[in-house]
């Protein structure tokens, strides 16, 4: 029995050689992101004629760990935008708290002014205020900047709302600061599995200024269903938010509806099995 | 402090390492970054000077692996004109290779542009362009833009220039140039079309003597039909390559932009 | 021991660590399905095959023959699932005739998961195995590792999430015969559409009790885009160096000559 109490629970150097503590030093370069640690899944977005619909489940993984089930990882910004966050939950939760402090910015600088542009609609955001088209701007030159320094947000980012022209606005940026445009969009599993469904109903700019906010929030809904029985990373329990010109509708606990499991019975076993 | 832990008042009995010190100073840049911060955004691009004229010319498809990011995606640009629109500017850029270093690329190249024209009251030459281009590209030289960049406009005299670099900067004008993802399967085709290489005047000789095809500038429809046939091709076997053709004619009246429909498997 | 041959890996992995590449096979970076219905199954394909970004062939068949009544979808190393497939094939029949009986997917399934599980996934096919036999319909995948899987809705390959996402959203418990293809078909355009791996054309196989019936090219989204002008070269663009003629009489005395006649046969596109 070693009486030092220091020595507890310490590997012995005759056995494991003396402890390496190379990487207890702080003297070397800043300790960033290196690769992701609780995650979030996909999150799918399709524009419609009058806007943009977004979805993610609430879901953050701990690796394959379903860590915490009731993560809300789209957030509105100054009720005229959306952003949705996959990747990485922590980098998520910096850049949402960057984002607050850039809306109450916001709010300060356009204070001064009416609330209304124009007179003829009471609802449209003050002229000036950051719109989704800027505020993707933003973060895309934010994510490029941070892998410019070697210190980057693990996340794929999707921005909804409307752009300087008021037409529906929904773009993406990855943690390498690329930038992309389409009239549906998907991060992560998403891009495989979600795709090939909203590009049917939206294939172009064309096809998603005919869809209704109906068949838009239809569409997105079944794709949350098919990523929920093809995902293992995924949950049944997600958010979803339309964007218009009133504003985000955001639904934060949404159920997946009409699940089909009854195949399941018939299956029996992997191969030459037949009871 | 330490030491008097490391030493074991027992005789001969195990020490341990309560040392926090680093034992080997492990030298700089030998620490692993699993980040990449680079990838391949795939598609091609091309540019053709003619007399009097310059076309450019790229695909949109935007992909990542084996996916398609969005089949919109143009990659010519065009540069150092007065307003966001860009609706007087002279000069188009083409970046393919890593997309957000391509945009970033284009976005410095053009504010430089604007600052020249509004310092030095006119627009920037080609030329002056084309070489502060490499300077950008050169600047980054240990950390590069990984974006394969074609510059296109009209020179001094009227004439359709070229200027096409690698990633670090070093530029040459030409007379054609194919870029990105099906470049080798393009310039061949190039070469052969625009510059009549392998082609020889039939019966003007034997072997060695024969002559070769003279070269002569090409008309703007006979460049937009290469362009247009160069780009059906790669389609055919790039998998990278596909959805959209943006083509700009950069003529002495202005910047002409088409889009034309590629296939899009 | 028969089987392949591991003794120059050691030279392999030495030569490549001295930076020489290794050798490229064509894989066939693919959409395949397959799907039961009613009375028998279907099994669909893209036509695509691809090295690295390159397509390599634009009209591919990645529908094998099995048994009359057996067909195999194949994703993976090109080879490797033309090679696994005939030779199943090939123990197949001579099974069928020793025993008298007509050939059963399982057994197919089975010889094929024991001959990958045996080579340890080294043999890289990846298949959806497919047939009507005396004991009813069945559909199975078969990975390279010799794994296995039975469901009523299967794909596989690097379209394999494209296809999945419309027989999740499209699929039913009963389809009939034309539904079935239908699904089958628009899960390999998924692949087609949305995955670079994949592309060309539609091929489907369907099977019953009674019949298969092949429907190669079932669609072609993908026809080749016309070229706008034509790329013929007047005779004598190309310079001649050399010359030598030999007579077709000739010929015989530095090979042997047999002729044929042509029938049939994919033809190569040509510009005409």
């Amino acid at each position: 029995m070693d009486h030092r109490p220091q020595a507890w629970g310490r590997p012995r150097d005759d056995v494991y050689g003396a402890y390496d503590a190379s990487y207890l030093q702080s003297g070397g370069p800043k300790t960033a992101t290196q690769s992701p640690i609780v995650t979030g899944t996909s999150v799918i977005a399709i524009k419609f004629k009058d806007g943009v619909v977004m979805a993610a489940d609430n879901l953050a993984s701990y690796g394959s760990l379903a860590r915490f089930t009731d993560v809300k990882r789209l957030r509105p910004f100054l009720s005229t935008s959306v952003v949705g966050f996959g990747g990485d939950v922590s980098d998520m939760q910096f850049l949402t708290r960057h984002l607050n402090e850039l809306a109450i910015d916001e709010a300060y600088e356009h204070e001064s002014s009416p609330t209304s542009s124009s007179e003829d609609d009471p609802n449209a955001p003050p002229a000036g205020q950051l719109n989704a088209a800027n505020l993707h701007k933003y973060l895309s030159k934010l994510m490029y900047r941070r892998r410019n320094d070697f210190d980057p947000l693990w996340n794929q980012i999707l921005v909804a709302g409307f752009d300087s022209a008021s037409a529906p606005f929904l773009a993406s940026v990855d943690l390498r600061g690329t930038t992309f445009t389409s009239p549906s969009l998907a991060t992560g599993f998403g891009a495989m599995l979600a795709q090939p469904i909203m590009r049917r109903y939206a294939a172009t700019e064309a096809d998603a200024a005919r869809l209704t906010r109906e068949e838009a929030v239809k569409v997105v809904k079944e794709c949350m269903k098919v990523l929920f029985y093809r995902d293992a990373r995924s949950l049944d329990r997600y958010s979803i938010a339309v964007v218009t010109k009133d504003g985000v509708e955001l639904s934060e606990d949404e159920q997946l509806e009409r699940q089909s499991w009854a195949f399941a019975e018939r299956i029996k076993g992997y191969g030459t099995q037949t009871v | 402090m330490a030491a008097m832990f490391s030493q074991n008042p027992l005789m001969n009995g195990p020490n341990y390492s309560v040392n926090d010190a680093p034992r080997v100073n492990a030298p700089e840049g030998a620490r692993e970054h699993r980040f990449d911060p680079y990838t391949d955004n795939g598609g091609s691009t091309l540019a053709i000077a003619g007399a009097d004229f310059t076309i450019m010319a790229g695909d949109t498809r935007l992909t990542s692996g084996y996916s398609i990011n969005s089949r919109h995606h143009p990659k010519l640009f065009k540069i150092g004109g007065t307003t966001a629109d860009q609706k007087d500017a002279t000069i188009v850029l083409s970046v393919v290779g890593f997309a957000a270093d391509g945009e970033a690329l284009k976005e410095r190249l053009d504010a430089i542009c604007k600052m020249y024209r509004y310092r030095h009251g006119k627009p920037m030459s080609v030329k002056a362009c084309a070489q502060r281009l490499s300077t950008i590209l050169y600047q980054k030289r240990f950390f590069p833009y990984y974006a394969y960049a074609i510059l296109g406009g009209l020179d001094e005299e009227g004439k359709g220039a070229v200027y096409s670099y690698d990633p670090v900067g070093s530029y040459e004008r030409e007379q054609c140039r194919a870029g990105g993802a099906a470049a080798s399967l393009i310039m061949p085709f190039l070469d052969n079309q625009v510059n009549f290489k392998n082609q020889y005047i039939p019966n003007s000789g034997e072997g060695h003597a024969l002559q070769e095809r003279e070269r002569r500038p090409l008309t703007r429809t006979e460049v937009e039909t290469l362009v247009k046939d160069a780009f059906d091709g790669a389609v055919e076997r790039h998998i990278e390559v596909g959805d959209g053709l943006q083509m700009m004619a950069i003529t002495r009246h202005g910047i002409e932009e088409v889009f034309l429909p590629l296939k899009k498997d | 021991m028969p089987g392949f041959d591991f003794s120059n890996y050691n030279r392999n992995a030495a030569l490549h660590a001295r930076g020489v590449p290794l050798p490229k096979a064509t894989s066939t970076g693919t959409t395949i399905v397959g799907c039961i219905f009613d009375g028998g199954v279907g099994i669909a394909a893209d036509t695509r095959a691809t090295s690295g970004p390159i397509v390599a062939d634009k009209n591919c068949e990645k529908l094998h023959y099995i048994s009359p009544n057996i067909w195999c979808a194949g994703a993976g190393t090109a080879a490797d699932t033309e090679f696994t497939t005939a030779l199943i094939s090939s123990q197949l029949e001579l099974h069928s005739l020793s025993t008298g009986r007509k050939p059963r997917v399982v057994t197919c399934m089975t010889m094929l998961k024991q001959h990958l599980f045996r080579y340890q996934g080294h043999i890289g096919a990846y298949l959806v195995v497919a047939g009507v036999d005396p004991t009813g319909t069945h559909l199975f995948t078969v990975h390279a590792h010799g794994s296995t899987d039975k469901l009523p809705y299967v794909t596989m390959g690097s379209g394999s999430l494209a296809a999945m996402s419309v027989f999740e959203s499209q699929w039913q418990p009963s389809l009939n015969r034309d539904q079935a293809v239908k699904l089958c078909a628009d899960a390999i355009e998924a692949g087609i559409w949305n995955d670079l791996g994949s592309g060309s054309n539609v091929d489907v196989a369907i099977i019953t009790a009674d019949k298969t019936t092949l429907r190669r090219n079932y669609i072609k989204p993908n026809e080749r885009t016309a070229k706008l002008r034509s790329y013929v070269f007047p005779k004598g663009t190309t310079a001649v160096l050399n010359e030598k003629i030999i007579p077709k009489g000739d010929l015989g005395k530095f090979i042997s000559v047999e002729e044929l006649t042509e029938e049939g046969g994919d033809k190569m596109e040509v510009d005409t």
